[in-house]
């Protein structure tokens, strides 16, 4: 074990959650429609990482192939066949604004009285770490288990997830077309 | 000794709460459809994320919670393709995908 390295590690997931929430930010907040869909791949890349620190290399990459490589690109495409540019909210007054942060205050405040009370949310979630570790795992998680269980176990909604996809190509196609004028 | 930071389920459903927060705020603020459709996938990665935490620290066997976010992963795009068809549809005989400009509907 290399000294420092889990300062490392530790580095690395402080970057990817930073990444994570950033990219939600820019995805909500901003203007300009362009800019809120590189938020969105920025927050899917943000999350690729999470899911390789949650031990699924193989969801990682899913992720990245399917959100920014395919969701993406086609909202891009359909920012570029329409205008969706929307104007810029008008700036809060003072009131709305100290209507928001009183509402932050008391939502913060009810959730944090509820757990004082109940005592139940940091035991739990310290207990589950304890509980995977106590219990023998089936299998260990590996891209040969998930293509065996999918042909296995899952193999009813693994089909009806295709037929789902087709459905929808379909669907998506008619929808595009119907308005068109023929040439 | 407390376990590091990436070894806590607390951190990531915090994260997936945070993306949730998020995604609502967005659906609600936004004025065009493609950024409610943003916010939408931002909220199905929420969902997504709090899956994946809790079968990485309860699930007995990893496997069930991958395959559950597999296809959390395949009806979002198929959300997605339908959704931009819609989108491309309605900016077509409106000219405007703006939420508060397309209020009619015919039969």
């Amino acid at each position: 074990m290399i000294p420092g390295s889990s300062f490392l590690v530790g580095a690395i997931f402080a970057v990817i959650v930073a990444t994570t929430v950033a990219g939600s930010l820019i995805a909500v907040l901003s203007t300009r429609i362009i800019r809120s869909v590189t938020g969105l791949a920025l927050c899917c890349i943000g999350l690729a990482g999470l899911y390789y620190f949650l031990g699924s290399p193989f969801l990682a990459l899913m992720e990245i192939l399917i959100y920014v490589g395919a969701v993406c690109v086609t909202i891009v495409f359909g920012v570029m066949l329409s205008e969706p540019d929307e104007p810029r909210p008008p700036a809060l007054r003072g009131r709305e604004l100290a209507w928001g942060i009183g509402a932050i205050l008391v939502s913060a405040a009810v959730f944090l009285g509820a757990v004082r009370l109940s005592g139940r949310w940091t035991a739990s979630v310290s207990d589950l770490g304890r509980q995977s570790a106590a219990a023998p795992a089936a299998t260990d998680g590996s891209v040969r288990a998930i293509g065996i269980s999918l042909l296995t176990t899952y193999s009813l909604p693994f089909e009806l997830i295709s037929l789902v996809l087709l459905v929808a190509i379909l669907g998506a196609l008619v929808i595009a077309r119907g308005g068109r004028s023929r040439q | 000794m407390t376990p590091s930071l990436h070894d806590q389920a607390g951190v990531y459903l915090a994260v997936a709460a945070f993306l949730l927060a998020a995604g609502i705020y967005g659906l609600i603020r936004r004025r065009t459809f493609i950024g409610m459709l943003i916010s939408g996938e931002i909220i199905f990665s929420a969902a997504a994320l709090n899956v994946m935490a809790l079968n990485r620290f309860a699930a007995p066997d990893p496997v069930v919670g991958q395959v559950f976010v597999l296809f959390i992963m395949g009806l979002a795009a198929a959300e997605v393709a339908i959704t931009l068809s819609i989108i491309i549809a309605v900016y077509r005989n409106y000219r405007s995908i703006h939420s508060k400009e397309v209020s009619e509907l015919e039969g």
